[in-house]
């Protein structure tokens, strides 16, 4: 008697289980290509919000090769460079950039330069930071990011790559000066990543 | 079932209850941890509610067609299931379609499975319900759960923004604006921050009981004045 409701349960949550993931299925093959389709649209967004859309003449989104874990750059794991090619050729690249020590968590970046090494541009990706304060540091909450491009290794000076507070040339915000400093840090670390072994972002 | 008792249904009841006297976030208190964390501004906390509202109707239709297939011994398992089933299929149709609101969401999509609210309505009302009643039991559940939602992310971001709808273009489209109410704003971080969110909800839940109470004296009052055997109405 005991076994027979047991048994009976047992295969009306089995065929509960094989119907709702059928469902799921269903939906997840149907909506798949617009997945696919919405992922690249917002990564291409974002790459071109830092490479000039009309300065490359490739798929940049999927020009791509791995960026081994790197500790300079911050990557606890393998990322992705993302490639601009000119007529075949590579003149600037995308690669995440993460600041470790954000004030409450890893701040990831997007960061693309060019062959020289100079900055064409910068996005925040992802923060954990103080709404209201660290978070000014988005591209929509305030322009702070626009003093990077054009900034290279040797423009500013090596000592002149800090927040003012330390005696450096970028802003920090009233209340939040932390964020700014890693974020500077970070990208200073690439740059000069960039400069001492450049084939870690542009060989084939 | 049977139709007699499908006619007594009180329809106008299971609306009230929904919107007001039994609401999930202000009178049963669930589903609290989406209400305290994406209440940040208006259009996250839009969005999250919509999306339990859609999940919370799924579930009731679906628990009240299949109750009799559903042995008593497996009903939460089972519960679980569907629910689980329908918040991914929200989930998979927001990614495809609401890509931004999608990564704004982000892990609170998912945890719409966890709000005690939706399987408290498969429980309490659609296992014992037809499908009509359980849908609009669903709807009213829902908008109930969606107004506090948004009555908090009001109250937050004028409070610590200064504008009203802030980001609306990736919920509503492009031609969505946001408004706003203070120039040069200096911003009130308390609201944005959790604390924020939980005296907000605070003063929502006073707010309500001071009005639960005014409407209990008025009824008190006007069945002593006209001696008239109302029940009036109780939490």
């Amino acid at each position: 008697m005991k076994s027979g409701v047991i048994s009976r349960s047992g295969l009306r949550l089995g065929l509960a289980g094989v119907i709702v993931i059928g469902l799921v299925t269903l939906v997840y093959h149907f909506t798949h290509d617009a997945i696919v389709e919405s992922e690249y649209q917002a990564l291409l967004l974002a790459l071109n919000s830092i490479i000039p859309e009309d300065s490359h003449d490739n798929d940049i989104v999927n020009d791509i090769r791995a960026l081994p874990a790197n500790k300079e750059l911050g990557l606890k794991k393998e990322a992705l460079i993302y490639r601009a090619r000119n007529k075949g050729e590579i003149f600037a690249v995308a690669f995440p950039v993460v600041a470790p020590d954000g004030y409450s968590g890893p701040i990831n970046l997007l960061l693309a330069i060019d062959r020289q090494g100079k900055i064409l541009g910068v996005r925040v990706v992802s923060h954990l930071e103080t709404p209201g304060l660290g978070d000014r540091i988005e591209s929509r909450r305030s322009d702070w990011l626009q003093q990077f491009p054009g900034k290279s290794v040797e423009n500013p000076s090596h000592e002149d790559w800090k927040v003012k507070k330390d005696g450096g040339i970028f802003d920090q915000f009233t209340g939040a000066t932390i964020t700014p400093r890693k974020v500077v840090k970070a990208i200073h670390k690439a740059l000069l990543l960039a400069k001492t072994e450049p084939g870690v972002f542009f060989d084939e | 079932m049977n139709n007699s008792e499908q006619t007594n249904t009180d329809y106008s009841k299971i609306v009230r209850d929904g919107l007001w006297n039994n609401n999930p976030a202000l009178a049963q208190v669930l589903g609290l941890c989406p209400l305290l964390a994406v209440t940040g501004t208006i259009i996250n906390a839009l969005a999250l509610g919509v999306a339990t509202m859609l999940v919370l109707i799924a579930s009731n239709l679906a628990v009240s067609l299949l109750r009799q297939y559903i042995p008593n011994e497996i009903r939460i398992p089972i519960f679980v299931l569907i629910i689980a089933g329908f918040v991914t299929i929200v989930e998979h149709l927001m990614h495809a379609y609401l890509y931004n609101l999608y990564t704004v969401l982000g892990i609170f999509v998912p945890l719409i499975v966890t709000n005690c609210a939706i399987i408290g309505r498969a429980e309490g009302f659609a296992s014992k319900n037809d499908a009509l009643p359980s849908i609009i039991d669903g709807i009213s559940m829902g908008l109930g759960f969606t107004g506090v939602l948004v009555a908090l992310g009001v109250m937050r971001e004028v409070l610590a923004q200064g504008t009203l709808f802030a980001d609306a273009s990736i919920m509503l489209g492009d031609w969505a604006t946001t408004i706003t109410l203070f120039e040069n704003y200096d911003g009130f971080l308390l609201a944005a921050l959790p604390p924020g969110a939980f005296i907000g909800l605070g003063l929502l839940l006073a707010l309500k009981n001071i009005i639960d109470q005014k409407m209990r004296t008025r009824t008190a009052n006007s069945i002593s004045v006209n001696a008239i055997a109302e029940t009036p109405e109780t939490l």
